[in-house]
């Protein structure tokens, strides 16, 4: 925030901001469920490929997430979240799901 | 059915909901980005738990344990789907001047968890026993 930017007095971009870090955090726990249920029965190729999808997916959701929070930190007044980006994010959240229903299977 | 084929569209031509009505209040957009993600925190604790369900339960019936987790994984899936759905359809909505739109899933999702959690109950109880 520059000092000659007007200050929204709710801290909406603030708040929006640490949304995204909640959902990082969250994503962050579910990779771990994942990688351990991936490698659970000894590191097999198969568990190895899908730890790193799923690695994969997780650094790709906090890419998004980092390029929202940067754009939010961003003097002045935000600009909305774009489709494209919700979309990636949702579409890192579907690939974990579809991740887990292979290694449960 | 075809205005859920018209949104899936437009998850993919995201250009189109730029051009309508005029960009509402960012804190506003900012309000419906932080429904969304909540949203999505949400399909997170429930990809979670079925990864959860898989890992920590080990003595159930293999049947029990992967329809468990496979029906959190796609009660995930599906959220996290919605999530996105629903934030365009507010985005559009308030572009446009409209009310927001009403949705039952909320209502629908929270009996999905209620039932899960408490075929885990027995699950656990039975599976102990047996």
């Amino acid at each position: 925030m520059s000092a000659g930017a007007e200050r929204d007095p709710g801290l909406q971009p603030e708040r929006t901001r640490l949304a995204w870090r909640r959902t990082t955090l969250a994503s962050t726990v579910a990779a771990v469920l994942a990688a351990k249920t991936a490698l659970h029965g000894g590191a097999s190729a198969a568990g190895v490929v899908a730890c790193a999808v799923i690695c994969g997916l997780w650094v790709g959701f906090l890419l998004v997430a980092h390029r929202r929070i940067g754009a939010l930190a961003a003097a002045g007044s935000p600009r909305a979240l774009t489709p494209r980006h919700a979309m990636a994010a949702t579409l890192c959240m579907v690939a974990m799901a579809v991740c887990g229903v292979a290694l449960v299977l | 059915m075809i205005a859920f084929v018209r949104n899936v569209r437009l998850w993919f031509a995201p250009e189109d909901v730029r051009e309508e009505g005029s960009t509402p209040d960012y804190r506003f957009s900012l309000a419906n980005e932080r429904t969304f993600l909540a949203w999505v925190r949400t399909a997170l604790a429930l990809i979670g738990g079925g990864f959860a369900v898989d890992q920590f339960l080990p003595d159930l019936r293999w049947a029990w344990r992967a329809g468990l987790a496979l029906a959190l994984l796609g009660a995930g899936a599906l959220c996290s789907l919605r999530a996105v759905n629903h934030w365009m359809r507010c985005e559009r909505a308030m572009r446009r001047g409209e009310d927001l739109p009403v949705s039952r899933f909320p209502a629908v999702l929270s009996v999905v968890v209620a039932v899960v959690a408490v075929a885990m109950v027995v699950v656990v109880l039975v599976g102990w026993e047996g």
